[in-house]
């Protein structure tokens, strides 16, 4: 896998709010077609560090970030996501008073050869993509629907299938499972699983083991803003890690007897 | 497109539209209430209303402040306000006149009239977003700002825009069309236009209303809500600067005091109109119909033969129940 070029690599990023440090001195890569579980403790810096990647905080001075072999000087949402790499944030990202079409193009509007808005186009594709992608049954969901009029697991749903669309090189899934129904988490898992299948990355977040080890390939402990840990999945057990994960809590070390 | 699959084949794919009064029911609510007044109006004045003159009327006067309110809705749906326009109006109008007043030629005036309106505009939206201030207490300081540069510049004096050489632009801004309607009107018509496509068929529109919305999330999907932000008070600025003009010509002539008291004319209009107070949700041809009720109002209390002193006390329960009314639809839409 080392030979190959990572679709994202951070060198050294670090970030400071004021007088906080929420990151220090990151430094990681993702390999293609890796799913790559992110997981530390609350405050431990996982959404930071997202929102990082993502290019919606600025790394400190120093930090790096590269992207495909090449460093990228201007980082920002935008071209984030013009370069393949969408996100499903924790606190969703929806604007709750717009239609389900807006949502699902916020940022990356659809637009005809007038460089005019294609309204048309995207309530057509967000009608199919809810069809077919989040199999909505429900009569009450129309691509017109403001978002606030929907269910936790349908304003994710719009959030994944907006993920989904782009055909993202790289997705972020930061707690996708997050106040779901035990079906609607299913689905999130599988829909990870899709993403390795068609050979994409991705980097899951979540605070439930049991939920991320049997869909990542290696996992990337997070401890009060520093990389504590770095593990394919062949290297550690379940309960390795979970004993591990305690002990990075309590101590700040992966190892003992240190 | 994607290439994954759908894991569990939907059931029913039944999807329907939301209902006619869901989508439509605080435009529905503008009209009514427009149409309601003026149906008060024929009956207490059906002399006045059934003639075309009191339209005509509406059609000089009230575009001066429409054109106004209707660029303010986009920067109201962004969460911002913006109280310094009957200033910038005051000044794009000011350079105008003393420049053609100078010799300039009226179309380099013109141009840049509106360029300083634009200016203005752009101003007011980097105060705003650099320095992350409210726009409420920011605009207050550039409103004093911006007409102490106009009452200095013209030391208080207006300048008389009669001469021959006004004859063209006066035609163009204020003559009288299609049996007498003032062009002011066609002007605010195209502007409604204009700026109905801006806001409801390019990027820039729908990123307007998202900034509004929700600034994280629009920020997190990668809207440049600064950008966005200042855009809409420039353009708020140049219709400043048209409306400015248009209100000079007008009465062929420019006062360095014009625009007071139109501040909450332009403002009542957007609200009038549907125009969410925090955002995310507003419209244009809203604002357009609010701007002619407000407009209405004051002719046709006075054409009633109501003493003309009332006049404030129907203003106000026009504003107070149609917002009622507004927050009364909004509530039920959510549902």
């Amino acid at each position: 896998m080392s030979s190959e070029t990572p679709i994202i690599q951070l060198k050294n990023v670090s970030k400071t709010f004021g007088e906080v440090r929420s990151l220090s001195d990151v430094s990681l890569e993702i390999y293609p077609g890796e799913i790559v579980g992110l997981l530390g403790d609350n405050g431990a810096g996982k959404s930071t560090l997202v929102k990082t990647i993502m290019g919606f905080h600025e790394p400190d001075q120093g930090g790096e970030i590269w992207f495909k072999g090449e460093r990228i000087t201007e980082w920002n949402v935008a071209k984030a996501r013009s370069l393949g790499i969408e996100t499903i944030y924790q606190e969703r990202a929806l604007c709750e008073q717009q239609p389900i079409w807006r949502n699902m193009f916020m940022g990356r509007e659809m637009r005809n050869k007038y460089r005019m808005l294609d309204v048309k186009g995207m309530r057509e594709e967000a009608s199919r993509l809810m069809s077919e992608h989040m199999g909505f049954t429900s009569t009450a969901v129309h691509p017109d629907n403001t978002v606030q009029t929907m269910s936790g697991g349908e304003k994710q749903g719009v959030a994944i299938t907006r993920a989904l669309y782009f055909d993202a090189e790289l997705v972020i899934l930061d707690e996708p499972t997050v106040g779901l129904s035990l079906s609607e988490t299913k689905k999130t898992l599988d829909f990870i699983q899709r993403i390795k299948t068609s050979g994409r990355s991705a980097i899951f977040i979540d605070h439930n083991i049991f939920h991320i080890y049997p869909a990542v390939d290696r996992m990337i402990v997070l401890d009060r803003g520093k990389v504590a840990g770095n593990y394919k999945k062949s290297e550690i057990s379940m309960d390795e890690l979970i004993e591990s994960m305690y002990r990075v809590a309590r101590t700040g070390n992966l190892k003992e007897s240190k | 497109m994607s290439s994954a699959k759908e894991v569990t084949a939907p059931k029913s794919n039944a999807v329907r539209p939301p209902s006619f009064w869901r989508r439509f029911g605080l435009q529905v609510g503008i009209w009514s209430v427009g149409l309601v007044m003026w149906l008060i109006f024929v009956a207490l004045a059906p002399g006045a209303f059934a003639h075309k003159n009191i339209y005509l009327a509406f059609a000089s006067t009230t575009p001066i402040f429409a054109l106004m309110a209707i660029p303010l809705t986009l920067v109201i749906i962004t969460g911002e306000i913006d109280l310094s326009f009957p200033s910038i109006m005051a000044l794009s109008a000011c350079t105008f006149s003393e420049m053609a007043q100078s010799g300039i030629s009226i179309w380099i005036s013109l141009f840049v009239g509106l360029l300083v309106g634009f200016l203005c505009g752009l101003i007011n939206g980097y105060l705003v977003t650099k320095f992350n201030l409210p726009s409420l207490v920011i605009t207050i300081g550039t409103q004093f700002l911006f007409v102490g540069i106009d009452l200095a510049w013209t030391n208080g004096s207006g300048v008389d825009l009669t001469p021959s050489k006004y004859n063209t632009i006066n035609r163009l801004l204020v003559g009288r069309s299609f049996g007498g309607i003032a062009n002011q009107f066609w002007w605010t018509v195209v502007a409604a236009i204009f700026l109905w496509f801006l806001l409801n068929r390019t990027k820039f529109g729908s990123h307007v209303f998202l900034t509004g919305d929700n600034k994280i999330s629009a920020q997190l999907m990668g809207v440049n809500i600064k950008r966005v932000k200042i855009m809409t008070f420039a353009i708020l600025g140049t219709f400043a600067a048209l409306a400015g003009l248009i209100g000079s010509f007008e009465v062929s002539y420019f006062w360095p005091t014009m625009g007071s008291g139109l501040l909450l004319s332009a403002i009542a209009s957007v609200f009038l109109g549907g125009t969410s107070v925090y955002g995310g949700t507003g419209s244009i041809t809203g604002s357009f119909v609010g701007a002619f009720i407000i407009g209405a109002i004051n002719a046709g209390i006075v054409a009633s033969g109501v003493n003309a002193f009332y006049t404030q006390i129907f203003f106000g329960l026009v504003i107070i129940v149609s917002v009622i009314m507004q927050a009364l639809i909004g509530k039920r839409i959510k549902k």
